[in-house]
């Protein structure tokens, strides 16, 4: 491993990421989060940079996530073990999402993985990586795991996105959604993946630290850019219908409850061979006890995180995150709910302040994804 | 006369006889963010100084609004629910959220004018 002097425990001052005086610069909003000092909106607000992203292209600093590199001649085996994923089979320059399971079956983080063709490289949730990389260390004998703790991580996301990196990087306009590659971004060697968590199209960029500030001054200076926060990372995620980390995603909740079953190979679902096997096969055969669902309350009051679920009066489910969904006008919501009632168009009540509000269970995402297949 | 008071719980009173207009600060909006649901209170809600009378939920977290004085709901700001963003572009006018008819104008001393306010929120 690398030497991790730049990461501490959350409980000291929060670390600056590599852009944080450029945060400063831009009025942001600057909270605690995951240990690090973090824009959680900036002056234009959470709804505007919400529309702004799906409308022409946000740019987010996610330099707080764990960047990891796996290096060794198995590391591709080893790592499956960890993951219920098909990462042998990653072609070069491929890029798969995946979950670390543990021994019960839950998952332990969600992350990326992307062939490189001489290493693996990782990203991983801010919150988690420390535990990731004291997981991996001791359950990949012969594999170097470094930290990338020297390097920034910007997501450039929306409809704009690619013309607007293309300015700078004519190679990224080809490049299909799940694929990566090293390109050269104001004359800095970058790593480019076309990838997001907003639903839309887009690209990570990583690049050397010292590298972020003038990387994140160049986008923002093209005026379909805007930069996005935090709060609206969220929203966007969540009209997305993607798993939040700690909410929708914990210890106790499997694969198959979380309805990625998609992510875990065909092969793999049979032959096994990763942590917490026995139960996801179980429950790929017989059906899991509870589903992870989309939630659209009647009405305008919003349902959040830790909301029951009830059916004629009977607690049934809990709602993961809520919020309001900007790009669908209303209040939207996730949550986990008995396999029974989890059909699309069934109704529910959801216990907020005491009161039952009506809802019902809904096809996610909520809001189209617009990825590019190339 | 009308008065213009404010509370520590950054909501304003205007009082006009013994009827009291309540919203949330213009402090307050900033710092809630956009705003997208309010439930206010019934109307011939009977409410003490303190009470949770409304719900002012924004992106971001959903807020208690207390009564600032006790006495009858008499009005609500329908408006608000088909266009909760009216406390962010309105908070001291249009984004009103309830009037309540005093009960105990003694209470109304205990309040802030708008200048210890402004000092207030600086602390």
């Amino acid at each position: 491993m690398s030497d991790d002097t730049s990461d501490h425990k959350s409980d000291d001052a929060p670390l600056k990421t590599p852009i944080y005086d450029l945060h400063v610069e831009l009025g942001a909003k600057l909270v605690p989060f995951a240990g690090h000092a973090m824009p959680v909106q900036y002056p234009a607000g959470v709804m505007a940079e919400h529309r702004h992203c799906r409308a022409a292209a946000g740019l987010f600093d996610v330099s707080h996530m764990g960047q990891v590199r796996l290096s060794g001649p198995d590391a591709a085996a080893a790592l499956e073990r960890l993951v219920p994923a098909d990462i042998q089979g990653l072609g070069h320059g491929q890029m798969r999402y995946t979950l670390f399971t543990n021994a019960e079956g839950g998952v332990l983080d969600d992350l990326m993985v992307l062939n490189r063709g001489d290493d693996l490289f990782l990203v991983v949730n801010a919150a988690c990586k420390h535990q990731d990389l004291a997981h991996m260390t001791a359950n990949l004998p012969g594999v170097t795991v470094d930290h990338q703790a020297d390097r920034g991580l910007l997501a450039l996301q929306g409809p704009a996105a690619a013309e607007v990196l293309a300015k700078h990087a004519p190679d990224v306009a080809a490049m299909p959604f799940m694929t990566g590659r090293a390109l050269m971004l104001a004359g800095v060697p970058c790593l480019v993946t076309r990838s997001g968590y907003t639903g839309e199209d887009g690209y990570e960029i990583g690049m050397p630290a010292d590298a972020a500030e003038a990387i994140a001054r160049l986008l923002l200076a093209d005026p379909a850019v805007a930069p996005v926060g935090l709060g609206a990372r969220d929203s966007l995620r969540l009209e997305a219908g993607l798993c939040l980390y700690g909410h929708e995603l914990d210890p106790t909740i499997s694969p198959v409850e979380a309805g990625l079953v998609w992510t875990i190979a065909k092969h793999r679902r049979a032959a096994g061979g990763f942590l917490g096997a026995e139960r996801i096969q179980r429950e790929l055969a017989e059906k899991p006890a509870r589903r992870r669902v989309g939630v659209r309350p009647e009405g305008r009051a919003l349902a959040r995180d830790g909301v029951e679920i009830r059916i004629d009066g009977a607690v049934v489910g809990q709602i993961t995150s809520g919020g309001y969904g900007p790009s669908v006008d209303g209040p939207i919501a996730m949550g986990y709910i008995e396999a029974a009632h989890a059909k699309v168009g069934t109704r529910i009540d959801l216990m907020v302040r005491g009161q039952a509000r009506p809802a019902e269970i809904v096809k996610l995402p909520f809001h189209p994804h617009n990825y590019f297949r190339g | 006369m009308a008065d213009l008071k404010f509370t520590e719980e950054h909501e304003w009173v205007l009082i006009e006889d013994d009827i009291a207009t309540c919203g949330v600060s213009d402090y307050a909006q900033e710092q809630l963010g956009d705003v997208v649901f309010v439930e206010l209170p019934e109307v011939g809600r009977i409410v003490n100084k303190d009470d949770e009378c409304a719900v002012v939920e924004s992106v971001k977290a959903a807020s208690d609004v207390f009564a600032p004085i006790s006495g009858e709901v008499i009005e609500v700001n329908d408006t608000l629910e088909g266009d909760p963003s009216l406390v962010n572009s309105d908070a001291g006018g249009d984004g009103w959220f309830f009037k309540i008819r005093l009960s105990d104008p003694d209470e109304l001393d205990g309040l802030m004018d708008e200048a210890e306010y402004i000092e207030f929120c600086k602390r």
